[in-house]
């Protein structure tokens, strides 16, 4: 039976996309009104208003600080994940060595790096960085800086940044230690997953906040380049006027995200769990994309691969029983693009044309999976009938 | 009904959008991602993308983007260089909507739950007297594009929808500008969509994908008369860039031999034949073939715009089908398509074979 293709009204029951983004907490979107309205003043001004806002930069920035394992000074405040990538990349270290990342990072550091000739760093098939090639790779000559990421946005993998903080500091001593830790706030303890690096950069909306605001955070005597000149903002490291509706909400979601983090991972564990099982029991021949094994996997990210099926078309059905899923990365123009993750490690192609990745948040529930598990193996079986 | 409506970005798929939706029907808007490489033109670029995005915002429909670009690429671009590297001129749209519009996207549709694929084609399906569809021309001739539909099977037909098939290029701008779609007065495209025109056209695109070799210029007898930079880029029938034979009349490529690297020229009537061998020939299905056999109406169509020329004979060879001219015509480049009508009716279509 085909289901229906009729129209739908936007509110999906079943939500599942929170690695793309999620909803504000509501706590944050109250934190942020007042510097919408009466404390609308720029921080860089010379007035009763201006210092109220301020100290309202400063307030958050102290706060951040904590909540991620750093000094205040560290904290740069920025329009987001690809602009705290794009700052490291580009501005972080000194001198003139490469620039070396993983293969399966976020394009917001496998773009800059491409840009600037960089090498990369082959992973397992399981998504783990080959710390033998991260030695042969910073062997090759002079580095400058070392981007590896701390959660996988499309497999949620968990990488062990303090062992191979250890391979860096060996073989590249000089080189400066990025971090893209976007998805990874709501699922480790930042302060301990980032201990080991020198730089990391989050983003807003991966855990409640708005979007269009994360920070960059560079320890102290890291040397860091400006990229965005200008009024000298953010200690010269980052010009322009300060997002402070942004900054306050941000840094309230980040308290609330970091207060609940214990227990939410393990609700959002369980209900992970659930989908995954559910989906492998149902689904012959479906694999866990990163292995069985989901100790080192964020909680909120479940990642499948369904042979015999095309993910656009699978989640073309899964809208229409309003299900919000995603596959890989889409393009500017929203269409699907191959996954260079799931290319690097070595998935073959049949297997990653049916990738599936369903991601959970503080906002989902119980009845979220039990919809989904409602839905996809119908679709599933579906598709395969007519050979998709 | 459900239809999903292949959209390119262009005025004739946004208002074939917008009847369907008038009539009724559960539409969804799809736009088809074909091309990863540059391009500027066509229906491939994330500006035609927007275009088709927001038109259906406008409708009120949904759209999505499908990336087929692997698909195209093995099907249409990858067989085009391969086809100009030994001498043969292919029609990529022919080739477009054979394998992606209307097998790969048909495919789709289906199993996703549709009932029928809609296109802003200027062609139309009607019914024969015993209720089999046909494919005839848009009601527009100067529009029509039932050429690069031909091989669409009778069994397709009845999946396929063509919305402004019966209105006419000025009525269908008419119609998206009472709309208000932003797509109203784009221009049509004209030029194969994978090939930049900035970029240097198709001398570029094909010389950074295969091997161009210089040519001579032959005439029957043997002499050489010039050369050519390219072999791969001559096309049988073309006149341009042969130059003027010593008699003053212009001379025409009658022949293409790329592994001798030569060109064989003459004159106009040098280029004229008195039939064709096809091969890959489909015809929309069996009773047309039965009835085309002993027809006295047939005309042939030879290229995308071209005139419709009198079939004396059609002889059914091993390889396909033969196709004899009422009077000489000008030979066909190896690769393109000849269409078979009956009274405007399709009945059949393959490609011309080398002689």
């Amino acid at each position: 039976m085909a289901p229906s293709v009729g129209r739908y009204p936007l509110g999906m029951t079943s939500y599942l996309d929170h690695a793309a983004t999620g909803p504000m907490r509501p706590e944050a979107i109250e934190a942020m009104l007042p510097f919408l309205s009466e404390r609308y003043a720029n921080p860089s001004g010379a007035h009763r208003f201006a210092r109220d806002a301020r100290r309202a930069v400063d307030d958050a920035r102290e706060e951040f600080a904590s909540l991620v394992g750093a000094e205040p000074g560290d904290v740069i405040f920025t329009s987001g994940g690809t602009e705290s990538d794009n700052l490291a990349i580009f501005g972080l270290g000194s001198g003139d060595g490469a620039a070396v990342c993983s293969a399966v990072e976020h394009h917001a550091v496998l773009d800059p790096v491409a840009a600037l000739d960089g090498r990369f760093v082959a992973v397992d098939r399981l998504g783990n960085v080959d710390c033998a090639d991260l030695e042969r790779v910073l062997a090759e000559g002079p580095v400058r800086v070392v981007s590896l990421m701390v959660v996988n946005n499309e497999t949620g993998v968990i990488a062990d940044l303090e062992s191979l903080s250890k391979v860096v500091r060996k073989a590249a001593p000089a080189a400066v230690l990025h971090s893209d830790a976007v998805q990874a706030y709501c699922w480790t303890d930042i302060a301990k997953a980032c201990s080991a690096v020198d730089s990391f950069s989050l983003s807003a909306h991966k855990f409640g906040g708005p979007k269009g605001v994360g920070a960059l955070v560079v320890r102290d005597g890291i040397a860091l380049t400006a990229r965005q000149l200008g009024g000298g903002q953010e200690r010269e490291r980052r010009s322009g006027t300060q997002n402070v509706p942004g900054i306050v909400a941000m840094v309230t979601a980040a308290r609330l995200a970091a207060e609940d983090r214990v227990s939410e991972i393990a609700r959002i564990e369980n209900l992970r769990d659930q989908l995954l099982d559910g989906l492998l029991a149902a689904l012959p021949g479906t694999i866990e994309t990163a292995g069985a094994a989901r100790s080192n996997r964020a909680a909120g990210i479940a990642h499948l691969c369904i042979p015999g099926v095309e993910s656009e078309a699978l989640l073309f059905l899964l809208e229409r029983g309003e299900v919000s899923a995603s596959a890989a990365s889409s393009c500017a123009s929203g269409a699907m693009q191959s996954s260079h993750v799931l290319a690097a490690m070595g998935i073959e192609s049949d297997l990653s044309r049916g990738s599936l990745r369903l991601s959970l948040g503080w906002s989902s529930t119980q009845a979220d999976v039990d919809e989904a598990l409602a839905v996809i193996p119908p679709a599933v079986e579906q598709l395969r009938k007519f050979g998709f | 009904m459900q239809v999903m409506v292949a959209m390119s970005g262009g005025v004739d798929s946004s208002v074939a959008a917008a009847m369907l939706r008038d009539q009724g029907h559960d539409v969804v808007g799809v736009t088809l991602k074909l091309w990863g490489g540059e391009s500027d033109s066509g229906c491939c670029s994330v500006s035609d993308v927007d275009d088709a995005r927001r038109v259906a915002q406008q409708l009120e429909i949904d759209h999505l983007v499908f990336n087929f670009s692997e698909d195209f690429d093995r099907d249409v671009v990858e067989p085009y260089v391969a086809d100009h590297a030994r001498g043969i001129t292919p029609n990529p749209c022919i080739e477009c909507n054979r394998h992606l519009k209307f097998d790969r996207l048909m495919a789709r549709a289906e199993a996703l739950g549709f009932d029928v694929v809609a296109t802003g084609h200027h062609a139309q399906v009607v019914r024969t007297a015993d209720g089999r569809p046909r494919l005839t021309r848009g009601a527009d001739f100067a529009k029509d594009q039932s050429y690069v539909l031909h091989m669409l099977k009778a069994s397709q037909l009845e999946n396929v929808m063509f919305p402004i098939g019966g209105m006419t290029k000025d009525d269908v701008r008419k119609r998206a500008t009472e709309l208000g779609l932003r797509t109203a007065g784009k221009p049509d495209s004209q030029d194969v969509c994978f090939i930049s025109h900035t970029g240097g056209g198709r001398r570029v695109f094909l010389g950074n994908r295969i091997d161009m070799h210089p040519g001579r210029l032959v005439d029957k007898t043997g002499e050489q008369l010039g050369s050519v930079e390219a072999v791969e880029l001559v096309t049988i029938g073309q006149r341009r860039g042969l130059g003027i034979g010593i008699d003053g009349r212009p001379r025409y490529a009658l022949d293409v031999d790329v592994a001798g690297q030569s060109v064989l020229v003459g004159t106009a009537e040098d280029l004229d034949v008195a039939s064709e061998s096809l091969h890959s020939f489909g015809w929309v299905d069996d009773a047309a073939r039965v009835e085309s056999l002993a027809s006295s109406t047939v005309t042939a169509q030879l290229s995308a715009h071209g005139d419709e020329i009198v079939v004396s004979e059609l002889r059914e060879t091993p390889s396909g089908l033969e196709v004899v001219w009422a009077t000489p015509t000008h030979r066909v480049a190896p690769g393109q398509s000849i269409v078979l009508y009956d009274n405007n009716l399709v009945v059949g279509g393959g490609l011309v074979s080398r002689r």
